[in-house]
């Protein structure tokens, strides 16, 4: 095998693990759109309270597993982080975003930045605006690939790269089990078509609301545990960039649609990879925000999106 | 059942209802008449929650039920099947009538009610698992009223159930309604531009006109007075 494929593979898994994170984040923003039809941009900075919550509690949840790096250990930081990013995205939601319920959509998307610009000022205020050190919650090292693979043991597949992959097609997994097949997902997607119907057949709204906050959040708050084990170096404002790159995917999925945003997450983290392998590492902003620009110009409605029809 | 009582509904600066009470009995069929943009839609949001009143009194079984939301209406066995069907397009048939028991736990009664959709009208079971979006406007409209019958109501709106449908269909859901009126005792409130398709089923009528209730009486002596014949009858 020629070492063009196996770099190409490597780009690949490269690109497959990073676009996991950004498809986490991005089903927060395309579930939270498709309900209240804005765009919460507060919500990469709840990735990185994810990863926070994560670097506060990990020391004292891995002591709880015997101290050291461990699966279960592991899984109880993602899980902590993810009830704490839940309870937070419930909260903004309610003290900043429902007191507008009925006001145009521009003021609560202006509101979503003030709370954005808060939590990344006061991330810095509390925290400390300098990178820290994320906990070692599971030991990231390469696989060894057995060399009967051939050309194939030449790849560097680490184990931060499998958890993250595997946890996110978990994840995903479950997010499509609760949308398709419980009360609530069902009033989630009744709701996203027709909120007036669907308080007409007895749904509580807020209640949705708070729900679809709550499980986009915890998402958030799983991606940014993700991150830090293969980029264990955190910082308030990581949630800036990470969250706008998610949001670029969530648009290329079509907003509001569940499964695009998992679709565009890979895609953007794929293109990410390429450009960083093939062009140069400082191209790769620049593309995935042309990619921003030619989707708004060629297909708004993004790649399994539907197009709609303004009400009037 | 159902008593309206002086009231006033305001968008902005706008009156849409000024000082309206009707009353509807138990077990009967009332219905309210009125051109576009008499208020009857708006008549009907307002006693579902949608809509907030500034003034009066909707009393359901004797309970102001004004300022409540929605939700909490619908718990008490007050149903709407809105105008334009409003049927959720992208969830399938039968997950629509679920969305209608959203607020019952009963699973027995549930499938029992389902039961009773399904047997008033077939074309439901048939087309069950495809998505409301693909149903034809007719079988938009039975599906409308099926989820809001299976929030198991003691009072039933419909508003507009005959817009935007084949004509040969109309009559079959004029039937229906009488049919669920009768076999459930189920008490109706019909909201109709087709007046003389509605007041034929119906025990009672009021007709409202640019916001105010302009005069009510028996169904059949609203058919047979001369100014609703030539304003609503087009006779």
């Amino acid at each position: 095998m020629s070492d063009q494929i196996i770099e190409f593979l490597q780009q690949l898994i490269n690109g497959l693990s990073q676009g996991a994170i950004y498809a986490l984040i991005a089903l927060g923003y395309t579930m939270v759109f498709g309900i209240l039809r804005f765009i919460n941009f507060a919500h990469g900075d709840v990735y990185m309270l994810g990863a926070f919550a994560g670097f506060y509690t990990a020391p004292r949840l891995l002591q709880l597993f015997g101290g050291g790096p461990s699966f279960p250990g592991a899984t109880a930081v993602l899980l902590v982080a993810m009830l704490a990013c839940a309870t937070i995205g419930i909260i903004i939601e309610r003290l900043c975003y429902r007191p507008l319920r009925d006001q145009p959509r521009l003021t609560v998307l202006i509101t979503a930045i003030g709370v954005s610009l808060f939590l990344e000022n006061g991330g810095q205020y509390v925290f400390g605006a300098d990178p820290k050190s994320f906990p070692e919650i599971i030991t990231d090292r390469a696989l060894e690939i057995p060399e009967s693979w051939g050309a194939l043991s030449a790849l560097t597949i680490t184990v931060g790269q499998v958890i993250v992959v595997g946890v996110t097609l978990f994840l995903l997994f479950a997010l499509r089990t609760v949308v398709l097949h419980t009360r609530l997902g069902m009033a989630m997607r009744a709701l996203s078509f027709n909120p007036l119907a669907a308080s007409l057949m007895g749904v509580n709204t807020n209640i949705v609301i708070s729900f679809t906050f709550g499980l986009g959040s915890a998402l958030a708050g799983a991606a940014g545990i993700l991150t830090s084990i293969q980029q264990p170096s955190i910082e308030p404002l990581m949630g800036v960039n990470a969250g706008l790159k998610a949001f670029v995917a969530a648009v290329l999925g079509g907003i509001g649609n569940i499964p695009g945003a998992a679709l565009g997450g890979l895609l953007i983290g794929l293109l990410e990879a390429f450009v960083v392998g093939y062009v140069s590492p400082t191209y790769r902003d620049a593309i995935v925000f042309g990619v921003l620009i030619l989707i708004l110009l060629v297909k708004p409605s993004g790649l399994l999106g539907k197009t709609e029809r303004e009400k009037v | 059942m159902l008593e309206v009582t002086d009231l006033e509904v305001c968008y902005g600066a706008i009156t849409a209802l000024q000082g309206v009470s009707l009353r509807v009995d138990k077990g009967a069929i009332v219905t309210l008449v009125g051109a576009n943009g008499a208020g009857k839609t708006t008549l009907l949001r307002t006693i579902s929650g949608l809509i907030k009143p500034r003034r009066g009194a909707i009393l359901f079984e004797g309970e102001n039920i004004a300022g409540l939301p929605p939700y909490k209406i619908v718990a008490r066995g007050l149903a709407q099947s809105p105008e334009g069907r409003m049927v959720f397009a992208n969830l399938t048939v039968l997950e629509n009538l679920r969305m209608g028991a959203y607020r019952r736990r009963d699973k027995d009664g549930i499938t029992r009610d389902l039961e009773y959709c399904f047997g008033i009208f077939p074309r439901l079971k048939e087309r069950m698992k495809q998505t409301a979006g693909t149903l034809s406007g007719g079988e938009q409209q039975m599906l409308a009223i099926s989820r809001a019958l299976m929030s198991q109501p003691k009072c039933l709106m419909l508003d507009e159930p005959s817009l935007g449908i084949a004509p040969i269909l109309v009559q079959t859901i004029f039937e229906k309604v009488v049919e669920i009126n009768r076999q459930l005792g189920l008490t109706i409130l019909l909201v109709e531009q087709n007046a003389n398709l509605a007041l034929e089923i119906s025990h009672y009528g009021y007709v409202l006109e640019t916001g105010r209730i302009l005069l009510h009486d028996k169904a059949d002596a609203l058919r047979e007075n001369p100014e609703i014949q030539a304003a609503y009858l087009g006779g």
